[in-house]
């Protein structure tokens, strides 16, 4: 009786009998690998236990004449040992059980099954990964009943799984990563607060080979998602190199409080491997207090000279980045003490000769760099600011508090 | 030195949850029916073995705590991970069956403590189950945590109700310290079952998550421990003033056998109204926190282990599984204590068995997950540990074992 069905589950694939050119049974199938340097889905080996033999062979995909539930038949004579040390995908050992990013769904799952589409009646391509209650049945029945009264019976059972594009598997090993091209680009697409969730869900080795792996760029944005604890032990099990690869993409205030989390001995040494402008940067804001505003404050923000009009500001403000998250521009004295603001919005649609003085606020709300947090909460609440300047004794701007550090603040507190 | 003494109390404090709450609902309605029997029946000759039980209980959460806080996964994670799917399940099925059968006993203890104060139980019971659902799924992680911690403050019902009993102090202390083995089986029995309800499989199963959902990592492990041996030693200082009242109020009497937990607290009614309300109470409390822990951390590790989705903080929609197990378990728990005949000593003593075979298992799983490098790295046992940890294990499944085969001898007899 012959079996037709355009896809195969890997807990059916496992136990196939191999059968050699004359029709002899040569074995069981015990594992098969994809090499993702080569394709990304097909099934490159088949991993056969010879009936007898100490060591498995080893067979390349085209050494295959037909596979189905009726066994995997070879049209090739030739058939090498397998070796452990290959670099290949094992699919039972490395996926089976294992946890994979969805990057479609942005979680972490368990792989309970894989599902392989068949090509041309000879190779497989792996579709998708199993997760549900239906890929658990298949398991818990594999071996037990044949394969085609499990198809029969799981049939109620409604589908759970992810497509094989948008598994990201996690490798904890670099250099198995690197031959085997694990790219996290998946993650690389996702919003940095998604990607957070993601990392908190995982234990501390996946994510520590997470932020090995992902560019420095990601890896920061993901960084600053997450709390302080999480950060602190992802930075102390990191390379203090790799570490500050990571700080140096970060906004200053948000490397300063990631960094003050960590053990001062393993944060002196990421300093050490800082570039020196935001090392420096980084420097001065770990020197106020847990607390204060000056550990709030972000350090990205616009400040322009006295005595300029709308279009000079606007002309200097062209290249600047810095703007996104603050709602006011500065305006400081030639020795940088603050001396106005001005809300961005009330640049629009003026004549580009206005001298921006005539723009600034009434009342120039500030605070200091020692004040303490409960204060500028305080602030923000009677003023509802959206931004805070901070100043020094000498009244020199330092930077300012935006208003989602306040909602953090007031988030942790709440708990 | 002060500023880092008071760092550490921060720490401890913060950390505190996971095995205090473990450690003292292990003194569920089944602990506390056990601690009453031995000390109504025996006096205060059992209050020895609570020192040895301690050790085991500490020996064997630390192990567990340790491999949240590494690992950051729960144990039927890392048992999957590790032994496979089919293992894994076969467990869980077995979990959820001796836990079942558990969350039955914790209502039935809600519903004869209340009785005793003439509340129906068709009335308790329905309201216990409707509080339990309400207080797991609309309350959150941290607001849950602080309703258990306020119950495991309320044991100290059972403290109270101790002194009031004016039991023999200088008997009570000189015993706590002297073994004393009698070679009559009822006394045999009664020490292995003291022993063997002392660790359960979802104890092992519930901390582990619990210290990860709380996020304790590797870094504040060392406060972490200190909670778990404090947690233990807790437990233990409770189960021995159970005993006490008991010894002090039923066995100085007459030394006699009691039928449940609410016949002990009949036996303390001589010494006052209060002692015998503060027992109830404490039943009352333990029961229901019980109830609360029990069905919860069931849904959690079956979820976990077999890869659904689990949370309360996820909706009834994305986590169907886990509010379908949690739901079921507590209808089904509560339910059966209404129906009239119900076989629940039998189903108690039943689901004693199916720990006790299960005990063994997750045990050696747990004792071989912490000596594996890839999983623990440097935080693996070391020998001297390892020496402990295999003789606490050896010796907890061989009592358990004991008291499984003393539980079909009695049922079957």
């Amino acid at each position: 009786m012959h079996v037709t069905a355009s896809h195969l589950y890997l807990t059916e694939l496992i136990g196939l009998v191999v059968y050699d050119l004359r029709g002899r049974r040569i074995g069981k199938l015990q594992d098969a690998a994809v090499l993702p340097a080569m394709d990304p889905a097909r099934v490159d080996r088949f991993l056969v236990g010879s009936s007898g033999g100490w060591t498995w062979l080893s067979i390349r995909h085209d050494q295959v004449a037909s596979i189905s539930l009726d066994g995997i038949r070879l049209r090739d004579e030739v058939l090498t040992p397998y070796h452990a040390d290959e670099y290949m995908l094992r699919l039972v050992r490395d996926l089976l059980d294992q946890q994979i990013i969805d990057a479609q769904d942005r979680k972490v799952v368990r792989v309970t099954d894989v599902t392989f589409l068949i090509r041309d009646g000879r190779e497989l391509a792996v579709q998708e990964v199993d997760i549900g209650l239906r890929a658990v049945f298949r398991r818990l029945f594999q071996g037990v009943f044949p394969p085609k009264w499990i198809r029969k019976l799981q049939s109620p059972i409604s589908v759970n799984s992810i497509r094989w594009e948008y598994s990201n598997i996690l490798e904890e090993d670099p250099q198995r990563r690197l031959r085997l091209n694990i790219s996290t680009k998946l993650l690389e697409k996702m919003h940095p607060a998604d990607l957070a969730d993601i990392v908190e869900e995982l234990g501390p080795d996946d994510r520590g080979a997470l932020f090995e792996a992902m560019e420095p760029e990601t890896a920061a944005g993901a960084l600053t998602e997450l709390e302080p604890d999480v950060q602190a032990s992802i930075l102390e099990n990191l390379e203090a190199e790799r570490a500050a690869d990571i700080l140096e993409e970060m906004a200053p205030d948000e490397a300063a409080a990631a960094l003050s989390e960590v053990e001062e001995e393993t944060s002196a040494e990421i300093l050490e491997e800082m570039e020196a402008a935001p090392m420096t940067e980084v420097r001065e804001l770990l020197e106020f207090d847990e607390g204060t505003a000056g550990r709030l404050m972000s350090t990205q923000y616009s400040a322009v000279p006295v005595g300029l009009t709308v279009g000079d500001a606007l002309e200097l403000l062209r290249n600047e980045d810095s703007m996104e998250e603050s709602n006011l521009l500065f305006v400081v004295d030639s020795a940088g003490r603050l001396d106005g603001a001005i809300p961005l919005a009330r640049l629009l649609g003026r004549p580009l000769t206005t001298p921006l003085s005539e723009l600034s606020l009434d009342t120039l709300i500030q605070g200091t760099a020692d004040m303490d947090e409960a204060q500028v909460i305080e602030l923000f609440d009677k003023y509802n600011l959206l931004c805070l300047p901070v100043v020094d004794e000498e009244g020199m701007l330092l930077g300012a508090v935006m208003a989602h550090e306040v909602i953090s603040l007031l988030r942790e507190q709440g708990r | 030195m002060i500023r880092s003494i008071r760092h550490h109390l921060l720490v401890f404090f913060s950390v505190i949850g996971p095995g205090f709450i473990t450690a003292v609902v292990d003194n569920d309605a089944g602990g506390i029916f056990t601690y009453s029997q031995a000390g109504a029946r025996y006096g205060y000759l059992p209050l020895w073995t609570l020192m040895p039980i301690t050790l085991l209980l500490i020996v064997t959460q630390e192990m567990c705590s340790r491999m949240g806080a590494v690992t950051e996964k729960g144990l039927s994670d890392l048992i999957r991970e590790e032994f496979g799917l089919r293992t894994t399940f076969l467990m869980l099925a077995a979990l959820v069956a001796a836990n079942l059968m558990n969350v039955m006993a914790n209502f039935a203890g809600v519903a004869s403590s209340l009785e005793l104060f003439g509340v129906s139980r068709y009335l308790s019971v329905p309201v216990a189950v409707a509080a339990v659902w309400l207080l797991i799924v609309k309350g959150t992680y941290a607001s849950v945590e602080k309703v258990f911690l306020f119950a495991c403050a309320l044991y100290v019902c059972y403290i109270v109700s101790g002194v009031l009993v004016k039991p023999d102090w200088k008997e009570a202390a000189l015993y706590s310290v002297k073994p004393v083995l009698l070679f009559e089986p009822g006394y045999l029995q009664m020490l292995i079952g003291m022993v063997g309800t002392s660790v359960a499989p979802w104890m092992q199963f519930y901390l582990q998550a619990a210290i990860v959902e709380k996020g304790v990592t590797a870094k504040d492990y060392a406060e972490s421990r200190i909670e778990v041996i404090v947690g233990c030693v807790v437990m233990s200082a409770i189960a021995s003033f159970i005993i006490v009242a008991c010894a002090g109020a039923i066995w100085s009497v007459k030394p006699q056998d009691i039928a449940d937990a609410t016949d002990a607290a009949k036996g303390l009614k001589p010494f006052g109204d209060w002692a015998f309300t503060l027992f109830c109470a404490g039943l009352l409390n333990a029961s229901f926190f019980a109830a609360c822990i029990l069905p919860l951390s069931t849904a959690y590790t079956v979820c976990e282990g077999l890869g659904f989705e689990s949370g309360v903080n996820r909706s009834f929609k994305e986590a169907p599984i886990f509010y379908w197990l949690f739901t079921g378990l507590i209808i089904v728990g509560g339910g059966v204590i209404l129906i009239p005949g119900f076989p629940l000593v039998k189903m108690i003593l039943f689901s004693q068995v199916i720990n006790g075979v299960l005990l063994p298992f997750v045990l050696i799983f747990m004792i071989q997950l912490v000596n594996k490098e890839r999983v623990m790295h440097d935080w693996r046992n070391n020998a001297a540990y390892n020496l402990v940890a295999w003789t606490a294990v050896v010796l907890m499944i061989g009592l358990t074992l004991a008291l499984v085969a003393l539980t079909v001898r009695g049922v079957f007899a």
